[in-house]
């Protein structure tokens, strides 16, 4: 049986960084297999406290308050076998006045039949920042399912930044649920960029209540789906408060048999405040794929190249 | 016989005859002008010759190099040679500029993109890691899309309105750029109605209703701005009467 280290160096490489932060002692991370911790480091004001479960883990990560996380703390939650399950519980406590950043790798690239649930409770304290980027990396198989849901609260004057990015292999199935009520001066911003192939299933439900004066909020998704790959993005963001200010921006492509739908809901219920959004679903846009091609790149080229610059 | 001919070509959009009989040959290594009013067809021949979308319907033929291209796709005619510069250039999300002038070529060197891009006005460590989407000006966008085409180096280069949305002081860029292109034995095509622009060429025709109506140097074709094409002598309908 493999040691913990070498099963977290393992499930690290996958991610193939040029860098390594497990090494790196100003650098917090937590290593997750399955349901075991394999690699954990902590820094000054960082407060991590976990309790596995029989198919994953329990944890509670902790910023005091008015700490300043300088470097991103890194998470990882992966699998190596083939098949299971794991599931990941979180609360997530960012302090007044606190800062930091979580880059969160869930890594399954040997996934032939795995479901990675998330359930995720954070709240933002009064004037914190919490900036939390997903990247996953799955097999070539498609056979995942990608389960994540979270339930967050940004208190006065709070920000909070969330960014999921599948960097490597298919996206299988992906289930991502996000909402987020937002008081004064708050500001949110989710963005999600996902290319789905072959006949993985994609569908975002992101939810916004601004319901806080003068809070903003912006839902970004950038999706493309080729092949017989499906998606479906329910972006909903609500202004409930004078000056409340917010946008939906939902980017799709389609190709080959794709099917692609959007459906962004605004709703106002302060005549001082003002949402906006913008759908555009379609091909490839014919004079960009032109440009690129009256430089030599092939069609299929040039639609690989628009694609990865909408998902970059 | 020039490098690229253009037989006899007719188009019609709609129920608008856009293109008429035109006939047009283009010198290796010269820089030519097509100069004429708006609605002309100036850059439907221009999207014609490319082969763009929706200009693939004509009567007659382009042929390059003794080799009709009418058949081939935008990227098939890129491979032989020819290249577009957008009247407005096309915005890509997401897009590093970078990444955007990395397709222009295979073998591309980051010097390559650091020299075209520096000979266009653009200093590269400002502008190769921004995105090639509304950020950037249309005239920044046009300046990229030339440094593209300088990195390219097509045998036949059209460039569509090539100083669009370019202020005054990077117009002499856009002009070197053309010549550089030249000097590199580019054959290029500008399509245009500004004098600035057509005085870079060699040659001129004069287009009005997708026709050629008259050709020559540019002393020649100039008189159609000066005059506001009252000299040409057709009826404003295809089939018009020869020029005075």
């Amino acid at each position: 049986m493999k040691n913990n280290s070498v099963v977290a160096d393992e499930l690290y490489r996958t991610l193939q960084l040029t860098d390594n932060a497990l090494q790196d002692p100003d650098i917090a991370h937590l290593v997750v297999n399955h349901n075991n911790v394999v690699g954990s480091h902590l820094v000054p004001g960082l407060e991590v406290e976990v309790d596995e479960l029989d198919n994953g883990i329990q944890m509670l990560l902790r910023i005091k308050e008015g700490i300043k996380v300088m470097k991103p703390i890194h998470l990882c939650f992966g699998m190596l076998p083939e098949n299971g399950l794991q599931e990941i519980n979180l609360t997530i406590d960012i302090q007044s006045g606190a800062r930091a950043s979580v880059l969160a790798h869930c890594t399954f690239p040997n996934a032939v039949e795995v479901i990675h649930k998330m359930d995720a409770a954070i709240t933002i304290g009064e004037g914190a920042e919490y900036i939390y980027t997903e990247r996953h990396v799955h097999s070539s198989t498609g056979g995942i399912q990608v389960l994540p849901k979270s339930r967050v609260h940004l208190g006065k004057g709070a920000r909070f930044k969330t960014d999921f990015e599948l960097l490597q292999g298919r996206v299988g199935s992906i289930n991502i649920d996000y909402e987020t009520i937002c008081e004064a001066y708050s500001v949110l911003e989710m963005n999600a960029r996902i290319n789905g192939t072959h006949d993985d299933r994609i569908n975002i439900r992101e939810t916004g209540h601004l319901n806080g004066e003068y809070s903003r909020g912006v839902l970004t998704s950038r999706i493309a789906v080729r092949g017989n790959a499906v998606a479906e993005v329910y972006n909903e963001l609500t202004a409930s408060a004078p000056y409340a200010v917010g946008h939906v921006d939902c980017k799709e492509i389609v190709q080959d048999n794709g099917i692609a739908q959007a459906i962004p809901i605004v709703r106002v219920n302060n005549p001082k405040a003002h949402v906006t959004h913008e759908a555009a679903i379609g091909s490839v846009d014919n004079k960009q794929l032109e440009t690129l091609m009256s430089r030599g790149l092939s069609e299929d080229d040039a639609v690989d190249l628009i694609i990865q610059g909408l998902l970059s | 016989m020039g490098i690229l001919e253009v037989k006899n070509l007719s188009m019609t959009l709609g129920d608008k005859r856009i293109l008429n009989d035109l006939s047009i040959d283009f010198w290796e290594g010269h820089v030519h002008a097509i100069v004429g009013p708006n609605g002309a067809g100036k850059s439907t021949l221009a999207s014609t010759i490319m082969g763009l979308q929706g200009y693939r319907d004509f009567e007659g033929d382009i042929i390059l190099d003794g080799e009709s291209i009418s058949l081939l796709k935008v990227d098939d005619r890129a491979q032989k040679g020819i290249s577009l510069g957008w009247q407005e250039p096309a915005r890509f999300e997401g897009l590093s500029v970078k990444s955007f002038l990395k397709a222009s070529s295979k073998n591309v060197s980051d010097d390559m993109i650091n020299e075209a891009m520096s000979f266009v006005g653009l200093n590269p460590e400002e502008y190769l890691d921004r995105k090639v989407d509304k950020t950037l000006s249309g005239g920044e966008r046009k300046r990229i899309e030339l440094a593209s085409l300088l990195i390219m180096q097509p045998k036949i280069v059209l460039l569509d309105e090539p100083d669009s949305g370019i202020d005054v002081e990077a117009l002499d860029r856009i002009f070197d750029a053309i010549q550089l292109l030249k000097q590199r034995g580019a054959t290029v095509i500008l399509i245009t109605h500004s004098i600035a622009v057509l005085k870079q060429a060699e040659h001129a025709f004069l287009m009005c209703h997708g026709a050629i109506v008259d050709k020559g140097g540019v002393g020649k074709i100039i008189k159609y701005f000066e005059n506001k094409c009252i000299p040409c002598g057709h009826k404003n309908v295809p089939g018009f009467e020869e020029i005075e």
